[in-house]
């Protein structure tokens, strides 16, 4: 077991681990960060991601060891200071990009990546980078049209609702 | 009309806040205090005897607290199955034993042999490790129709062969269809296969049994659609709990698409061990343990012929289908090939002749279930690509031949037992056109060969049944359950309502639309009405959320439980009124007198109803809470007519959708926004199916496609935006609300628009394609161009 520490959501964390604890179940079990979910046993689903110094990185993949010392951002932090949802968590609610909600903490981080890498994508690169997300319930037109709209561009011509 | 919403409005959801926050509450979520981890060590080969168990090493292992083996469960109940299916010379069918853990044989990869408890999930899967497990394989029986051959190796030794049953329907119409194929016209014949599937929701399975010695009380949390048919199913048939001592619960549920319908081993596993090892015990699947214990869908090989007359009328149909059921009987599994399959066999059209054959066969594989559809995907998929072939064969326009076939005079009876209350399929083909601009194809199709690609058109329609019902029906059609739903809604003293329901969202967005059909009624704002579901100790008896029902059956209890709520306000309000109560209005949310300025709000009479002072009680008890349980008289009825555009690489086979346009017929509809997510996944899925999915097994039964490393899952880039629309709207005509249901739509009516596009791409090309096989991976199409 080796005592780790990190930058979680601006608050220090810490806890034992053994070497083999990978960073989400130390997210989820230690931290009791439950938002943080685990949909596959390799790394192609994406409902794990959260940012580790400010990049997207699969915590299922990543060992929480590998993590020490690291700033570490999951969904429970993203809302804004008031609470209410950020432009990104308010897109998707207002363009129905979720149903279940279990691949969403994946899909809002990693919108929240792409956009601060291209701020304007367009329907394909959207597309292209969420290749990482997998959605079993929206046929991902709403999550693409939702962080569209988070990036300030017009959807309206995109299909209704 | 309230103020935020109501029936008609798209209300954002109220389930997204906590979802989008990262505070839902998932059953793995839950963790019990002392709970210990469980790992199931499973079966790697797909049939043998189990020779060794030998569990001693591993009991020493660090952190074990007991182990379990088959032998432990030798005491309990199998796994029960819910539909009884009497075959077409009026035996029943065959009916194996399914032990909670693995007795004797193993029979498909994947099966449960020994469960180690232990203080981690770490500890217990290391210590899982050290079980020692002689099987001693036996031939692996893979294909379905050398399962039935004489002499095949058997599944279970104890049945007389691998044949589930021999269902035919409607047998009375055999003959008839037997002649009328003889006089036809013309014959168009199809052979198909219907790909095996993996519902795979994102959220994998969890369950977490709990144990309370001093009151001898069970509390299962699991990821189920549907927790009283848990509680009922586990309790009474497999570990013998009553219902008032089992609670079963199942909170936010990460999606489910009809594989969370089933009550399976780790259910029972967990509230057994639970009592047995005195501590909560809890099991999280993996994806890898989701794709080889989770029930899988469709898996259907199939011939169909359909008979023509001269004058291109369809005369008659006639099916042939093998139905993989896999080793064991899963809950609903003989339900799907026959009376969720047969039934739908007339589609759109006014066929008067029909007959389905329908063999249900085990083999040594996982056990195949209801997935979104459940059987109406795979009568849609034969009838509307044998129909598209004959119009093909014929020379005439596929449209035409369809509308030609059309039902439309309305109720209809067909040869195959159901009766359509409404629809106008002429007006979702109307509208479907309209959507995707058809006299355009032809310059489309131009300059997709300018860029060096073929461009195809696929166009099909659909109905399916929904609401499944009503009770005392199914129980004749072999049904072990009732289908109603039932619907408490309770009023408190200040206003408010907490509505609980026996329907279960898992992704469906009931907290928002049931919500807006209270407020509807009464006239109050959605925030003041509260949705509960999901908790067998909340919410009276239901049979929760599968066969898009929820708001035909679940929604229909509600409007009955708040009709006798507001009956009763009513004559509270009356009372305080001093006014006859037929004289009484309620209107936004306040009781007038009719022709007067008198009234009083809504929450003066909740208020009087719990502090009765000035209250009629020698006539109507205090309180204001009612229940009320919905049994339909009918399914309902959706249909439509979906358009897909495909370009083929012909150099590849690579299959891209361009277009996607789905025109359907809904009835009412609460929520326009949630309707239409809801067509978007079903379409996914369904093009899921037509274009990557398939669960393939080697002939040995190893599972190929254990992760989705090897399970092509659509993704954001296989997919266009979707062109969906649901105006045309012919009510339902026997539920309340005049709804249809619109969940597994989109997932019934995608698959053959997919592969009439492809197929239609191809021979622009000259190519003398009929068919292919889904999926039409790039290999296949490739192929089929050769």
């Amino acid at each position: 077991m080796a005592q780790v520490s990190m930058t979680v959501n601006g608050k220090t964390a810490s806890g034992e681990v053994e070497g083999r604890t990978l960073l989400s179940s130390f997210l989820r079990d230690t931290l009791k960060l439950t938002g943080t979910h685990v949909g596959c046993d390799t790394s192609q689903c994406g409902a794990c991601v959260v940012h580790v110094d400010g990049v997207a990185v699969k915590s299922c993949t990543m060992l929480a060891a590998e993590a020490d010392g690291a700033d570490v951002a999951t969904i429970e932090g993203q809302a804004n200071a008031d609470g209410s949802l950020n432009v990104i968590q308010q897109a998707f609610q207002d363009h129905h990009g979720l149903q279940c909600g279990f691949c969403t903490p994946g899909m809002v981080m990693s919108a929240a990546a792409l956009l601060k890498e291209n701020p304007k994508p367009s329907e394909g690169e959207v597309r292209a980078y969420l290749e990482g997300n997998i959605c079993r319930c929206t046929g991902y037109h709403n999550i693409v049209k939702a962080i569209m709209a988070a990036s300030g561009q017009d959807v309206s011509a995109i299909a209704a609702e | 009309m309230p103020k935020d919403g109501g029936i008609g409005a798209s209300s954002k959801r109220r389930e997204d806040v906590r979802f989008l926050t990262g505070v839902g509450n998932y059953t793995d979520d839950i963790n019990m205090h002392g709970q210990a981890h469980v790992f199931f060590l499973r079966s790697d080969v797909a049939h043998g005897t189990l020779t060794t168990v030998d569990t001693s090493a591993a009991a020493d292992m660090p952190g074990v607290v007991q182990i379990f083996t088959g032998a432990d469960f030798e005491a309990v109940g199998g796994m029960p199955c819910g539909w009884q299916v009497t075959d077409k010379h009026g035996e029943v069918m065959q009916e194996p034993r399914h032990p909670v853990l693995a007795h004797g044989k193993v029979r498909h990869v994947g099966e449960p042999i020994a469960a180690v408890v232990a203080e981690t999930l770490e500890q217990a899967r290391d210590a899982a490790e050290a079980i020692v497990v002689d099987i001693a394989e036996l031939p692996a029986v893979m294909d379905m129709k050398a399962a039935v051959a004489e002499g095949a190796p058997k599944v279970h030794d104890d049945l007389t062969s691998n044949l589930c049953y021999d269902w035919g329907f409607v047998e009375e119409n055999k003959d008839a269809v037997n002649k009328a194929f003889e006089e036809a016209a013309h014959v168009t014949t199809l052979e198909l296969v219907n790909n095996r599937l993996v519902a795979n929701p994102m959220e994998p399975r969890v369950a977490v049994g709990d144990y309370s010695r001093g009151t001898d009380e069970h509390t299962l949390f699991t990821t189920s659609q549907n927790p009283h048919v848990i509680r009922l199913l586990m309790g009474a048939f497999v570990l013998g709990i009553p219902e008032h001592k089992l609670r079963v619960v199942s909170p936010d549920v990460g999606g489910g698409f009809g594989t969370k319908i089933f009550h399976y081993q780790e259910e029972a596993f967990c509230t057994f061990a639970a009592k047995a090892c005195n501590r909560p015990v809890k099991w999280t699947s993996s994806r890898t343990e989701a794709f080889m214990s989770d029930a899988h869908g469709r898996d259907h090989v199939t011939k169909i012929e359909l008979a023509l007359d001269a004058d291109n009328n369809f005369t008659a149909l006639r099916t042939d289908t093998y139905a993989n059921m896999g080793a064991y009987l899963s809950t609903f599994a003989p339900s799907v090939p026959t009376w969720l399959h047969g039934t739908l066999m007339a589609g759109n059209y006014k066929t008067p002749l029909i007959y389905v054959n329908v063999k249900a066969v085990f083999t040594n594989t996982v056990p195949v279930d209801a997935y979104r559809g459940a059987g109406r995907p795979e009568a849609t998929f034969q009838l509307e690509r044998v129909v598209d072939k004959a119009a093909r064969e014929l020379g005439v326009d596929p449209i035409a031949l369809r509308r030609q076939n059309f039902i439309t005079e309305f109720p209809y009876a067909t040869p195959v037992a159901v009766e359509y209350d409404t629809g106008d399929y002429h007006a979702t083909m109307d509208k479907l056109e309209e959507m995707i601009d058809l006299p355009g194809f032809a310059a489309r199709r131009k300059a997709s060969e300018a860029k060096g690609k073929l461009r195809g058109l696929g166009v099909n329609c659909y109905i399916e049944a929904c609401g499944i019902a009503p009770s005392n029906l199914v129980g004749q059609l072999g049904a072990r359950a009732g289908l109603y739903e039932s619907a408490t809604v309770r009023v408190n003293a200040t206003g408010g309502l907490v509505v609980m329901t026996g329907s279960h969202s898992h992704g469906q967005g009931h907290e928002t639309s049931f919500a807006q059909v209270v407020a509807e009624m009464i006239g109050i704002d959605e925030s003041m009405i509260e949705i509960v579901h999901g908790d067998t100790s909340k919410v009276p008896m239901g049979m929760g959320t599968y066969g898009s029902r929820s708001i035909a059956v679940g929604g229909s209890a509600m409007v009955r439980a708040t009709e006798k709520i507001i009956n009763k306000a009513k004559k509270i309000a009356s009372h305080l009124l001093e006014a006859s109560e037929s004289d009484i209005e309620l209107k936004d949310g306040a009781f007038s007198v009719a022709g007067t300025d008198k009234s009083v709000a809504w929450g003066d009479v909740t208020l009087a109803a719990y502090v009765p002072h000035n209250y009629p009680l020698e006539d109507i008890e205090p309180g204001l809470e009612e229940t009320a349980f919905y049994d339909p008289s009918n399914f309902t009825y959706p249909s439509g007519a979906y358009a897909c555009e495909v370009e083929v690489d012909p150099e590849t086979g690579k299959v891209t959708i361009e277009s996607f346009a789905a025109a359907d017929d809904f009835g009412n509809i609460i929520n326009p926004m949630i309707v239409t997510g809801q067509v978007h996944g079903g379409i996914a899925q369904g093009i899921g199916q037509a274009l990557l999915e398939n669960c393939a097994y080697d002939e040995n039964g190893q599972l190929l496609s254990a992760s989705y490393m090897d399970y092509a899952m659509p993704r954001a880039d296989d997919l266009p935006m979707f062109d969906v629309d649901h105006s045309c709207q012919t009510p339902c005509t026997h539920n309340p609300l005049g709804v249809k249901g619109c969940g597994e739509a989109g997932a019934i009516g995608s698959p053959p628009a997919v592969v009439n596009a492809v197929v239609d791409a191809l021979r622009s090309a000259g190519k003398e394609v009929t068919h292919i096989d889904m999926p039409l991976s790039p290999d296949r199409v490739w192929a089929a161009m050769q």
